[in-house]
């Protein structure tokens, strides 16, 4: 995978990683600026938990909403193109269309769920991005994007001090 | 599982994915063979007709149905006993899930394919869709035919989604450690997945969020799969225990599939020291209480209809007791009940081989289950004079053989692709422990009398 312009160290356990955060917080870092990459969640950890405040469950209540709409209308609409009476039941029936509603409601929370998780996780995205194939052995990556050139020197030493098996300078 | 490194768990995990013995491929040409063999049957029967089929008035259902429903049922093996278990939190879960959500996938999508079989002409199936009628096409939206299709392409879309989203992060893992074409392949399929705490943390909501939706899906489906039956007034369907009687025999045959299928992962791809006893131990007292369930349902339906004695019903029950599908019936008995409860009851015989031994005979009870639940109905309608029989030919045996073949090779060939145990989360369950174990150390060094962690507190607890 291609990179971008980015310096970063490589840790071998989450309390060097969350040193490695909390140091580069204190150099003024910004949080947009700041790249954790690792290839588990770290749930109880700090930096395991940055941004995790989401709109998915009300989005897949939503969509779940606008599915089962759309299901009672496409057999309601449905029955009344083709009004054929069979065996006396009524054209439009609600018992019958209920279980069409329902399944679509559920099908709606599940597509808006997939397509919001992949809008908000940012996939696909092939493009160039801060990424080091050691996170993969375990390791993991506390760096800053594009930092500015003046401060290099100093966040390069704050990395290390937190503990990093390496350091790197890409871009 | 004794303690292993990330690397080390990762390297165990992968290696199938990259190494490939001839008896892989010896497999594969074995497992090729039959599923050609449903294939060709299935041509003959197009070329020639129904005719080939053994269906004859009154039972124009028989094998593909069973077939459908059967597979349908066991594909409540994964999304559904994996979305329960992630929701209680089951920290064994974690190398049964994804073994367990491959068989929802593959048994719903052959099932899937025997309703369009079983129309006979499976080119005409599109005169079933609403459109343009000027034909005069007598179609009924509101058959319960129409909410089998609803429910089980929402299952199936769920559970494709449910199955894929966690292989993403283990497509990055294998992305990063393959060469060559496989590395291309992979870079593709891990849709550029980097790890950020904001992607784990969207993926895990998003997994919450599925397993909470697809729990009642998996219900609805084989409840909707019984109505195809319950709704019509034929003697011995016309019931409303059917619903939850073939939930829970979906489950029943599902965790049935489940075990043979970990068993035999762990044999051939040699992961003993991930699928462990108690992975058997756990599911075996899950298929024991599935095996209880089952038992009730059955006598409470034969009960109540005994008890009931209307002529219609009790030439179907008999036929069933004492006359001429009577071997398959009490075969079914001994399979799904009389077999796996002592083996399943006795914590000694509740081994690996054991739990094997009790799956495979409920996979065959299952499905004589479902022939029984269909076969004997039909011909013993209402009036003695439209009474009919059923044998089996060639060419449904044909296909059904290849059914199983072909379940046996998609999940070979799935297993080679993606890694068949989710990495990243078994890591994050070995992590977990020792966050534990290092909170209870400090809570017992410190003497403190309660522990100050949600994570401690639960395991001293426990």
């Amino acid at each position: 995978m291609k990179t971008v312009k980015a310096i970063y160290g490589l840790y071998n356990d989450p309390d060097s990683a969350q040193g490695a955060v909390d140091a580069l917080r204190a150099a003024k870092v910004e949080l947009r600026d700041l790249a954790i990459i690792s290839s588990e969640p770290f749930e109880e950890y700090e930096f395991g938990r940055l941004d995790h405040r989401t709109p998915m469950p009300w989005l897949a209540a939503l969509g779940g909403l606008m599915g089962g709409v759309s299901g009672f209308l496409l057999a309601v609409l449905t029955q009344k193109s083709y009004p054929l009476a069979t065996g006396g039941m009524p054209i439009v029936t609600l018992w019958a269309n209920g279980i069409i509603t329902y399944e679509l409601t559920m099908l709606g929370a599940i597509l808006t769920t997939l397509f919001t998780l992949l809008v908000a996780a940012r996939i696909p995205d092939w493009r160039a991005k801060i990424y080091d194939p050691a996170v993969s052995e375990g390791k993991i990556l506390v760096g800053v994007v594009n930092p500015r050139e003046e401060s290099r020197v100093e966040l390069k030493r704050r990395l290390s001090e937190a503990g990093a098996a390496e350091t790197k300078e890409v871009g | 599982m004794t303690e292993k490194s990330p690397n080390q768990i990762s390297d165990d995990l992968l290696r199938p994915l990259f190494q490939t013995s001839w008896k892989f491929f010896a497999l594969v040409a074995f497992l090729g063979v039959f599923v050609v063999a449903a294939f060709a049957s299935f041509g003959y029967q197009v070329y020639t007709g129904i005719g080939v089929w053994g269906i004859r008035r009154p039972v124009f259902w028989a094998f593909d149905i069973t077939n459908f429903v059967f597979w349908i049922g066991i594909s409540h093996a994964g999304t559904l006993i994996s979305a329960i278990l992630r929701l209680a939190n089951a920290t064994w879960r974690r190398p049964v899930t994804r073994c367990a959500e491959v068989i929802t996938v593959f048994a719903l999508s052959i099932g899937a394919m025997f309703p369009i079989i079983h129309l006979g002409r499976p080119w005409l199936a599109f005169w079933l869709i609403p459109y343009g009628s000027e034909r005069q096409i007598w179609p009924n939206f509101r058959s319960p035919l129409v909410w089998d299709f609803f429910a089980i392409n929402t299952y199936l879309i769920g559970s494709v989604a449910f199955l894929t989203l966690p292989i993403i992060p283990d497509w990055a893992l294998v992305r990063d450690k393959a060469k060559g074409w496989r590395k291309r392949v992979y870079s593709i399929l891990a849709l550029g997945w980097r790890g950020t705490p904001k992607q784990w943390s969207r993926l895990e909501t998003a997994m919450r969020i599925m397993a909470i939706a697809i729990i009642p899906v998996a219900v609805s489906v084989h409840t909707i799969v019984s109505w195809d039956f319950a709704m019509a007034p034929v003697p011995m369907w016309h019931s409303t225990i059917f619903g939850p009687y073939f939930v829970a025999g979906a489950i029943f045959s599902g965790i049935a599939g489940l075990i043979i299928a970990m068993a035999a992962l762990r044999k051939f791809l040699h992961l003993e020291e991930y699928l462990l006893p108690i992975h058997f131990d756990n599911l075996g007292k899950l298929l024991l209480m599935m095996s209880l369930l089952w038992f009730y349902f059955v006598l409470a339906e034969r009960l109540t209809a005994w008890y009931g004695n209307a002529p219609s019903e009790m030439a179907v029950f008999w036929s069933t007791q004492e006359g001429s599908y009577a071997p398959l019936f009490w075969t079914m008995v001994a399979c799904n009940f009389l077999i796996p409860f002592p083996i399943l009851a006795i914590k000694r015989l509740r081994t690996i081989t054991g739990t094997v031994i009790a799956s495979l005979g409920v996979v065959v009870g299952m499905w004589l289950e479902r022939f029984l639940i269909i076969v004997p109905s039909l011909s013993r309608k209402f009036s003695p004079y439209s009474w009919g029989t059923y044998q089996p030919t060639w060419v449904e045996i044909t296909l059904l053989v290849g059914t199983f073949a072909g379940m046996v090779l998609l999940y070979a060939l799935f297993s080679k692709a993606v890694p068949i145990i989710s990495i990243w989360e078994l890591k994050v369950g070995m992590q977990k422990k020792s966050v534990v174990s290092s909170q209870l150390s400090v809570v017992s060094y410190g003497k403190a009398q309660k522990a100050d962690t949600p994570l401690a507190n639960e395991a001293a607890k426990s």
